[in-house]
């Protein structure tokens, strides 16, 4: 018997794929939301839209809120580690999280370094911007990828500018022949071997769901058809007038996203979305995505 | 032609799967994509998920109809879950087409997951088993046949036209267990 392997690992977020993974504070949110019918709960002190709203640091959830979601629904629970901060990892590895996310939506504890993610047995799950980025992480470990969009603003350019850049990345491997490959993963900043994989089978090798700034129904049907294997929604879901019907509104529109009329039917009536922000009006130090390289 | 219910869930693998076999496959979302079909997938995922999405679009009667009247059915894992009458733990939508009950998330959590070789009734070579947050089956009826066991407890069951594994063949390459299904779906 062998645990913990690169399928094993692959293999939840493989699972996980056509859901919804909503970020939660606390047991109630994380019912919620599981009743909505989401894959997976990802456990954190505060939403994004809070975190930019409050500042100061923001780190791994308390221990004893991420004890009470896992006792309090029979989904996956995910939690935030900062990033290059193992030791927060280990702790959330130890408390039996199903998977941890190194996160930039936490304030990073290493500006150089990220977590080296083969030392864990609970898989990772890292946001990337491009190609070369996502590559980095899976080298390094992380069994799922996310594109980082950009959390908290309610705002899904950033998340669809980073899917459009990976899956443009990824044409463009799958063109190359054999010999233009190194240029390529010098280019790109990414280990050979995985280069050499992406452009043979013209996929990742992980999972990849789209993250940050979703805040809609049709946020999520326009994710999926750009071909994200599932979806992230943070603060979208919690910072909205109507959580719980907005929960479900998502994950209808998540499975069903290639039928526009249902999609349709269920963004009727969900009442008030989060506040939205212009990316253009952040500062480059309130950018999220920025962090992490 | 075989469905795959494509309401969440690791569909791709099983289509793939089956069409490396030679077989053509259809996505299950809607009670008419049922029409016509030589047998029926439901494939790993989030069975709380699936169940509720089953219910929300009228799903389950047409399920329950067809697998009652004989459609050949394959469950893997959340598959095995939403097949099963009853649940040791909690309530969720159900199919309550093999009798059994069923523990989810019965090995634990994430880091409880495993692969292991498994003997299977019928196949010479051990199956490479692969076990993510898996139920397991605490008990059966009469008419249930346990194909595999796991540390004591059923993770293969045979009941007629209905199969199910606890684990994941469609995340490995051996296309064994896919092609026992196939056979059964030519049988009835």
């Amino acid at each position: 018997m062998e645990q913990a392997t690169d399928r094993v690992k692959r293999g939840l977020a493989e699972m996980l794929k056509g859901g919804v993974i909503m970020d939660v504070v606390n047991a109630e949110q994380a019912k919620i939301a599981e009743d909505a019918g989401a894959v997976a709960v990802m456990a954190l002190e505060r939403v994004p839209a809070d975190i930019r709203k409050d500042g100061g640091v923001a780190r791994m959830s308390a221990p004893e809120m991420i004890d009470e979601i896992i006792a309090a629904v029979s989904i996956p629970v995910m939690a935030k580690a900062r990033i290059g901060h193992f030791v927060e990892a280990q702790i959330l590895q130890a408390i039996g999280v199903d998977y941890v996310d190194e996160s930039e939506v936490l304030t990073p504890a290493d500006e150089e370094n990220h977590i080296d993610k083969w030392q864990f047995t609970t898989p990772f799950v890292c946001g990337a911007r491009n190609l070369g980025e996502a590559l980095r992480r899976i080298g390094e470990g992380a069994a799922m990828i996310r594109t980082k969009g950009e959390a908290g603003t309610g705002n899904v350019v950033e998340a669809v500018r980073h899917m459009r850049q990976i899956t443009s990345d990824i044409r463009a491997l799958s063109t190359m022949s054999p010999e233009e490959l190194m240029r390529a993963a010098r280019d790109l900043q990414a280990p050979f071997d995985l280069v050499q994989e992406v452009a043979k089978n013209g996929k990742l090798p992980v999972v990849n769901f789209a993250a940050g700034g979703l805040a809609t129904p049709a946020d999520a049907a326009l994710m999926m058809q750009l071909g994200c294997d599932g979806v992230f929604v943070g603060s979208g879901i919690f910072k909205s007038g109507d959580p719980a019907l907005r929960a479900k509104a998502i994950v209808e529109a998540t499975t069903f996203y290639q039928d526009p009329a249902i999609v349709a039917k269920v963004s009727r009536n969900l009442g008030e979305p989060m506040v939205g922000i212009e990316i253009d009006t952040l500062s480059e130090t309130e950018r999220f995505d920025k962090r992490g390289w | 032609m075989i469905g795959v219910l494509a309401l969440q869930g690791d569909v791709r693998e099983h289509e793939s799967m089956l069409q490396g076999l030679g077989v053509s496959t259809r996505q299950v979302r809607m009670s008419k994509d049922l029409d016509g079909l030589d047998g029926l997938i439901i494939p790993g995922g989030e069975s709380t998920t699936i169940g509720r999405l089953a219910t929300l679009y009228g799903l389950i009667d047409p399920l329950r109809d067809a697998i009652a009247a004989g459609l050949p059915t394959y469950g893997t894992c959340a598959g095995l879950i939403l097949l099963a009458d009853r649940l040791s733990e909690g309530t969720q939508p159900l199919l309550g087409a093999l009798d059994v009950a069923v523990r989810r998330n019965a090995f634990g959590n994430q880091n409880d997951s495993f692969e292991a070789d498994l003997d299977v009734a019928g196949l010479h070579e051990p199956f490479h088993a692969v076990f993510i947050r898996a139920p397991w089956i605490e008990s059966f009826g009469d008419g249930v046949e346990v194909l595999a066991t796991w540390d004591g407890h059923p993770v293969m069951v045979r009941q007629g036209h209905i199969l199910a594994t606890a684990f994941h063949p469609e995340l490995t390459k051996d296309e064994r267990i896919h092609h026992l299904f196939i056979t059964m779906t030519k049988e009835s």
